[in-house]
Parts: structure tokens; C-alpha cells; sequence
């Protein structure tokens, strides 16, 4: 099968509320740019693919109307998936892969302002038993927190530190929704949300979008001469029934590891989809990260667009190794409660 | 056992949820010029396509609709069904017709209410003019016009609306 790379992505700027700005038309200036970074348009094209949510945006098929900000006439391939767009980018890879593009747009759009975000993702979870509790996705995660920090598998210095670093990386990043620094007494003065998680702990309601273009290893080298190799990707789900996990572990995430056998790679950069912060230092000893960078960009917790947030990541993996050359980047996407699906994906530069 | 009897084992639970309903820049000055009783579309820079309402982008081009368009109350029924079913919430009492209305200029219709008509006399390709409501209950919508009714104008071949590159 072909490899695929990542040749170009492009960022929205984070924002709080996009006020009279549609899904449209937050997406339509992040695909013209990710095209005109390469000096291409949909023409060569060979299949799109979209993630988004209905919730969102209470509408139904927000992704057809979200299809107004891309050229489709002559006709396109398209697709969609009702998830983070990094399951968007996933499908488009099979579709490159088994040689049916060359070349796939992927993006993401998502605006959390309009609605209720903690009524909405709890409609995310099993319709039986689960989404009729309404549970709000921050006492959710804080149910993980607890765990872990009851089994001390991570500290509550661990989950400042994470807030706190994550602040400081976000002066680097123009597209970041909050770039104040936090000081770690104004952290320990924050109100609990849901304890252990301070309303710090929890990523800002954001609104955006991102557009992503890959290559198959045919193509890519027309666009650049050190393409992103996008050498391991997996995805793997937990049960959707809470009590049935075991939430200080992630088998999803070691069996993926091993699959992907990251234990032999030197990772020069990782971007983790943690919204909330405990959730970095988890993932930081699962995956044997040690004193790899993590979320250079300030992360979800700095800017956390529903849908796009996962893409993000393995985007702003891509521009990390982009602009500084890097060789091994690590990126992590999830979806669901409490870290419940989660995809790792192995970027590799071209020397 | 009568149905009325028959133990429920389930029970109904409705979402609800709310959200505050943005409608984009370009259908905002939309309406804010339907507001003052005007009609403006939105033309594509590169293919001409005409939109009414305009949603801020060409879908055929996927770049912004940035050329106003103004477009007057008139056009033709493009497309209409006879409604039987009444909905509910809905005050108009069945039977009643909805159009799909084209206006002059627009590449695209919207739907409407047909009035001031015999039903059966209704046809595609009729012509057709806004009747508006009263000025002062004017507000940020398409039910500033109350329907569309017939006007004394010879039909127009639908047909020759496809739209065709400029």
C-alpha cells in the first residue's frame, strides 16, 4: 500500500465566540489558505472529507451545509464523519491508500458557543443508560481525575503544571484562544467545577475550524521536498458502559502503542488532544513521553475547537516538525468520555 | 386488554436543548435589508450565480457571494406541492400550497406560500409577485411577506432557468 504524508495545514484563529461568523464562513478562509499555501485548488483534489456534529450546531446535516465553503462543481468525492475530524483524516488515508485519491482535503468545523457544550456532549454517550443522567463532560472527566490521583498514578502538582506550561506555550501560538500566563497561586485560588477539576483544569469554550491536505507518496514530492510521512496510525475504542472501564489505565492507548511499536521511537515532539489537565501527565507515563515536548502549542486547554481539537493536534504535530525540522512527531486524538476512543498517530520527517 | 391498558414498559424523554441560532454575515444583511422591504441577493465573482438568500458562499465555487445583487418581489413558481397535512403549531389550515419561488435575477428559489388562487389553477412556471405584510410589522424575515399571488404576465418556461456558466 502507498505511504501517505501530511503537505499542508491550516488554522482558524481560536475564538470565544464567533458571533455573526457561520461554520461557512469560518471555513471557507482556512480551505482558500491551505490551498494557496500549496498553489493548488479542489481540481486536484481527489477526495474530501469532513468532520462535524449536529449538535453543534442544531441543525441537521450541518456537514451539508458546511460543504458551501468548498468548490464542488465539477463534482467531488466526499465524505463525512460525525466525529472529530482526525477520524476524518483517518478515512481519508484508507481512501489514498488503496489508491481510490492521490490527494484528500480533510477538515473540521465546530462553533461550541451557540449551545449548551456540557447538554450536548452528554448525547454523545449510550442513550439507555447514560445520556438520560445528562452527566456534563467536566464530572465525567473528574471522575478520571479522581482516580488517578487517588491511585497516585498522577499528582495535582502535575495537573498545575500542565496549566500553568500549557499558558506559557500558547505565547507561541497565534491561533491560541487564551495566551494570558497563569501564575500558580491564581491557579490554587481557582474555584472547583467539578473536584478535583478547577474550572482551569477545563478547556474554554471555543469556536473554529481546520483544513488539512495529504498526499499519497506519488504526489507528495510535487508539493514538497521533505513531506510528512504519516508512518503509523490506529484507533481503537472502549466500552461505552462507564463502570465497565477501568479508568486509571487505557487499554486502547497501550494495545495502539504496541501496534504502533513507539517504545522504539525518539520522539523530538508530541501534541496530546487532553482537554482537561490531568489527562497530560496520564498520557504523558502511558506513553513512556518523559521529556518530550508536549503541546507546543499550548493545546486544548488553551483552545479546544469540538471536532477540529484532535486534527490540531496531529496538525500542529506537523507544523512542529515543519518549521523546526524535527525527525519523529507523536499526536493524540480522542473522542467520547473519560478518554473512552483514542487514536495515536507516528509523523515522520523526510530528511 | 385494551391498548389504553397495556403496561408501559418504557417512557418517553424528550431533549431539549437550546442554542443561540447565528445566521452569518451575509444572510444578516440579508435581513436586515429584507427589514426595509428589499430583496438583495448575492452574486459568486466567478460563475454569477445569483443567491437569494444568500448563505455567504458560492457552493458550486466555495468562495465568498460578495457582489449585492438587488432583486425585485417578482419571479415564478419553479416548483409547488398542495399541503394536506396540517403541521402542528402551524396556523394555516390545510388545504394550502407551498412553492418553491424563483425571483427574476436569483439562480436559486426558496420556499413560500402561494395565495389569492384557486388551487387547481396553480402551475409551474406561473408568474408571481410578493404580497407584504403591513410596513410596521416589518421585522428580520421572509414572513414580512405574507405569500406569493399570481400577476397578469404570460408563464415562463422553467426549463430555461438552468443555470448556465457566464
Amino acid at each position: 500500500m502507498k505511504k501517505v504524508a501530511i503537505v499542508g495545514y491550516a488554522q482558524h484563529k481560536i475564538l470565544p465566540n464567533a458571533g455573526a461568523l457561520n461554520e461557512v464562513e469560518l471555513l471557507m478562509p482556512v480551505v482558500h489558505k491551505v490551498f494557496a499555501d500549496l498553489g493548488i485548488s479542489q481540481d486536484d483534489i481527489g477526495f474530501t472529507c469532513s468532520g462535524s456534529c449536529d449538535y453543534l450546531q442544531g441543525a441537521a446535516f450541518a456537514f451539508v451545509e458546511g460543504l458551501s465553503a468548498i468548490q464542488t462543481h465539477p463534482p467531488i468525492k466526499e465524505s463525512h464523519v460525525e466525529m472529530d475530524a482526525a477520524w476524518a483524516l483517518y478515512e481519508s488515508i484508507l481512501k489514498v491508500k488503496m489508491g481510490d485519491a492521490e490527494t484528500a482535503l480533510v477538515y473540521g468545523f465546530g462553533k461550541s458557543s451557540p449551545g449548551n457544550l456540557d447538554s450536548i456532549i452528554s448525547l454523545q454517550m449510550d442513550p439507555y443508560y447514560i445520556s438520560p443522567l445528562w452527566p456534563d463532560r467536566v464530572s465525567l472527566a473528574a471522575l478520571q481525575a479522581r482516580v488517578l490521583l487517588e491511585q497516585k498514578i498522577i499528582t495535582a502538582e502535575e495537573m498545575m503544571a500542565a496549566v500553568v506550561e500549557s499558558r506559557k506555550h500558547a505565547a507561541s501560538n497565534p491561533n491560541a484562544l487564551i495566551t494570558d500566563l497563569l501564575s500558580e497561586d491564581l491557579y490554587n485560588s481557582n474555584n472547583y467545577k467539578s473536584s478535583p477539576l478547577r474550572a482551569l483544569d477545563c478547556p474554554p469554550i471555543s469556536d473554529g475550524a481546520s483544513a488539512m491536505i495529504i498526499a499519497s507518496e506519488d504526489k507528495a514530492f510535487e508539493y514538497t521536498d521533505h513531506p510528512i510521512w504519516i508512518e503509523g496510525i490506529d484507533h481503537r475504542i472502549e466500552s461505552s458502559n462507564l463502570g465497565s472501564r477501568d479508568l486509571a489505565t487505557s487499554p486502547t492507548i497501550e494495545s495502539s502503542a504496541k501496534l504502533l511499536q513507539l517504545e522504539n521511537i525518539n520522539f523530538d515532539v508530541a501534541e496530546l488532544h487532553t482537554q482537561f489537565s490531568h489527562e497530560l501527565p496520564f498520557l504523558q507515563k502511558l506513553l513512556n513521553l518523559g521529556d518530550v515536548p508536549i503541546n507546543l502549542s499550548g493545546g486544548p486547554l488553551v483552545g479546544n475547537v469540538m471536532m477540529c481539537a484532535g486534527l490540531d493536534a496531529i496538525g500542529k504535530t506537523y507544523e512542529s516538525l515543519v518549521k523546526n525540522q524535527l525527525k519523529h512527531g507523536l499526536a493524540h486524538a480522542t473522542s467520547g468520555p473519560c478518554l473512552q476512543h483514542n487514536m495515536l498517530v507516528h509523523l515522520e520527517r523526510q530528511s | 386488554m385494551s391498548s389504553d391498558q397495556t403496561p408501559k414498559d418504557y417512557r418517553e424523554s424528550l431533549i431539549h436543548l437550546e442554542y443561540q441560532y447565528t445566521a452569518g454575515s451575509a444572510t444578516t444583511t440579508f435581513l436586515n435589508q429584507v427589514k426595509e422591504g428589499r430583496l438583495v441577493g448575492q452574486a459568486c465573482p466567478k460563475c454569477k450565480a445569483v443567491y437569494v438568500p444568500p448563505r455567504g458562499s458560492c457552493p458550486r465555487d466555495g468562495i465568498a457571494t460578495t457582489i449585492e445583487v438587488p432583486l425585485t418581489d417578482k419571479g415564478c413558481i419553479e416548483s409547488f406541492t398542495v399541503v394536506h397535512i396540517p403541521i402542528p403549531g402551524n396556523p394555516i389550515v390545510p388545504p394550502y400550497v407551498c412553492a418553491m419561488v424563483r425571483l427574476d435575477k436569483a439562480n436559486i428559489s426558496f420556499l413560500h406560500l402561494i395565495q389569492g388562487v384557486e388551487i387547481e389553477d396553480i402551475r409551474i412556471g406561473m408568474r408571481v409577485q410578493a404580497v407584504w405584510k403591513p410596513k410596521e410589522e416589518w421585522t428580520h424575515s421572509l414572513e414580512n411577506i405574507k405569500w406569493f399571488a399570481p400577476i397578469d404576465e404570460p408563464d415562463i418556461d422553467v426549463s430555461t432557468l438552468r443555470f448556465k456558466e457566464a
